[in-house]
């Protein structure tokens, strides 16, 4: 018994010093929303390189941003850019800075449900922002129906959907009224979960709790990730772009609006790309951000951090469109692989 | 420790057999420490559970105060918080579900345990059990295919046809909200009021029911004049077992409540409830204030148990003194 006993505990804690010899583990935690693209990156970049293994929990944007600065992860992850505050907490603590790394893009979309419409329907800036701040309230306000001529419009009148949890979707969405609509950014502003302005409104939990929601109720609206609008065959709308232009949700869409932001990105990467200039650019679209400290102590995790970004930015990039997320445009791939150097 | 021999007279020192008896003895000492400490631990831990909870929200304690029970705006843009709505919702749909549940349930355990032939009533408690352990979300499922879609088409336009110069029926039909709300959890306590109350009911001793049937009671006067009455500290123990779920509940909830945090008189208005905001917005929630407001609505949470359940004893203790005099079954 006692020999076996022995024998079982030189086992583990030779094996011990062999995982601890031979294997390098990241971990990493943040926004839900690439999740399925980065559980992808890691597996496919762990069989390319046995030695390295990431471990990422998919906890939601804040909660990455938390752990990060807390220090209890190597790299966090968001949907939404860290604001001044966030960064300047980060540097009082660490006593260095933290870099965004732009990994994928997404795109929300307006889905909708009017008994007998069967068209695709043009939504207006003006109008998305008059349904959602409770402003127009019947389907056949002029600011709807100018844009729809053709399509006969009810009554009735619109019922809200909203995410009912606090989500990257719901930032990206409130980021976009809150550029095209100054009452919405000083009324509402942009946030994961906002205060919604209408009298009522119904919020449903994730994605298939919109689109449930939607579905179940005649007159509704609501807005659901353009991924997961694709692949439920959801119908969804066209929204006019900067340029004037009605464009119906793509990839391609997406990442023309990245390119035409890639122009003005900044140094720091933090830069929303909804309402981006171009006449292809879908508006509503973002990028979503890999969270990653300028200087790590441990240089092994650093060269595998930075070896791990340099794939993802090449050979891993060309994973995204069979998981429906739209690629980096390549201006931004080149300005990332010159940002890796940062890292030290 | 010295105490304890009062106790335990066998434990007389004796020379000779003493080494034998002490050792014994520690072995209980040894025992009764340790399930000691096992309990104690249950103590411990709600301790810390309030500790933390109170530390955690101190933020919005000190810059709301009062303000936040009484307020009902919630908006983490503008760092503005207020419960109002949340408590109220959590209010509503409980007593909505144990409107609907507590007939249902009692009526019956009480066919179960007193008028149904033996085996029909153990198979249909193991359904019951059955039905117990399902997981809330699926729960939700139900509630999001089967009932809000019903609520929405067949229920709610009729109670409103019905129903609808009285405030509580009055607005859209939207299918969601704390009717529907309170009509999943309804479904989601029921078992626990039967499972339980079924046992206690079994439990009365026959010879009460023979008694009351010698003195000439029929069947149904021996049960609910006789059976209830004396298993009633039981029976309302599951109750309030049912409605701590009810409470705290939070899948099912948030996926058939609307999630919008208005007070309406109207019971088809959407609203929202404490756990299931928590859960929602805990996730992504960013801002110290924003964060330690969801802590406070879980204290607030916390704090309304413990008042619910410390009625629960007084009723029980105040409905025993009144009743046979028979404390709990």
């Amino acid at each position: 018994m006692k020999r076996i006993a022995t024998i079982l505990l030189a086992g583990l804690a030779l094996g011990c010093f062999v995982l601890a010899q031979g294997t390098l583990s990241l971990t990493g935690a943040g926004a839900t929303f690439p999740y399925p693209m980065y559980s992808k990156w890691f597996d496919e970049y762990h069989k390319k390189n046995p030695s390295l293994e990431i471990n990422y929990q998919s906890i939601g944007s804040g909660g990455g941003i938390k752990q990060i600065t807390e220090g209890t992860v190597d790299f966090g992850a968001t949907d939404g850019p860290m604001n001044d505050d966030q960064l300047k907490a980060y540097q009082d603590k660490h006593g260095s800075g933290i870099l965004h790394f732009p990994t994928v893009l997404g795109a929300v979309v307006p889905t909708y449900n009017i008994p007998g419409v069967t068209a695709s329907l043009n939504f207006t800036p003006e109008a998305l922002a008059g349904i959602y701040l409770g402003k127009v309230t019947k389907w056949n306000d002029p600011l709807i129906a100018d844009a729809n001529k053709g399509v006969k419009l009810p009554a009735d009148d619109i019922i809200v959907v909203h995410r009912a949890e606090s989500s990257g979707t719901t930032y990206v969405w409130t980021d976009y009224l809150s550029k095209v609509s100054e009452e919405w950014k000083t009324k509402v502003g942009k946030a994961a979960a906002v205060k919604w302005p209408t009298p009522t409104a119904l919020g449903g939990q994730g994605n298939e709790g919109v689109t449930g929601t939607v579905k179940n109720t005649p007159d509704s609206i609501g807005y659901v990730e353009l991924i997961y609008a694709e692949s439920n065959k959801i119908p969804y709308g066209n929204v006019k772009n900067a340029a004037g232009v009605f464009v119906k949700a793509s990839l391609a869409g997406v990442t023309a609006a990245a390119a035409g932001a890639a122009k003005v990105m900044p140094d720091d990467f933090r830069v929303s790309i909804t309402n981006a200039p171009g006449k292809d650019a879908y508006p509503i679209s973002s990028f979503t951000w890999l969270l990653i400290p300028a200087k790590f102590s441990d240089a092994a995790k650093r060269d595998a951090i930075k070896g791990f970004v340099s794939w993802m930015l090449t050979d891993g990039q060309n994973y995204a469109e069979a998981l429906s997320y739209a690629k980096l445009p390549k201006e931004v791939v080149a300005k990332e692989k010159k940002a890796l150097n940062n890292i030290q | 420790m010295a105490t304890t021999t009062t106790t335990v007279p066998s434990a007389d020192p004796v020379a000779g057999s003493r080494s034998f008896l002490s050792r014994l003895r520690d072995g209980d000492e040894i025992a009764r420490l340790i399930t000691f400490l096992f309990a104690a631990s249950v103590v411990l831990i709600t301790i810390l559970l309030v500790y933390e909870l109170w530390q955690g929200s101190a933020l919005p304690r000190h810059q709301f105060g009062f303000s936040f029970f009484r307020t009902s705006v919630w908006d983490p843009v503008f760092d503005q918080f207020g419960a109002l709505p949340f408590i109220y919702g959590t209010l509503v749909t409980s007593a909505v579900a144990l409107l609907i549940a507590v007939p249902l349930g009692i009526g019956a355990a009480i066919f179960l345990a007193e008028l149904a032939p033996l085996r029909l009533s153990d198979t249909l408690e193991f359904f019951i059990d059955l039905l117990a352990a399902v997981p809330s979300v699926i729960y939700g499922l139900l509630g999001i295919f089967i009932i809000v879609p019903l609520m929405r088409r067949v229920i709610q336009p009729e109670l409103k046809q019905v129903l609808g110069i009285l405030p509580l029926f009055k607005g859209p039909a939207f299918g969601l909200g704390f009717l529907t709300a309170g009509m999943v959890l309804a479904i989601m306590i029921i078992p626990y009021i039967i499972s339980v109350s079924r046992e206690i009911l079994l439990s009365v001793p026959r010879d009460q029911r023979e008694a009351a049937l010698a003195l000439g009671a029929t069947r149904w006067e021996s049960t609910w004049k006789v059976v209830v009455p004396f298993a009633r500290a039981g029976i309302i123990g599951s109750i309030f077992l049912a409605l701590a779920r009810a409470l705290g509940e939070t899948m099912a909830v948030t996926m058939v409540i609307g999630n919008t945090p208005i007070i309406s008189a109207s019971l088809l208005s959407p609203g929202d409830s404490i756990a299931s905001v928590i859960a929602s917005q805990f996730k992504e929630a960013t801002g110290e204030l924003y964060t330690q407001s969801l802590i406070e609505l879980g204290l607030v949470l916390f704090l309304l148990t413990f008042i619910l359940n410390g009625l629960a004893r007084i009723m029980i203790v105040v409905t025993s003194k009144r009743g046979s005099g028979l404390g709990r079954a």
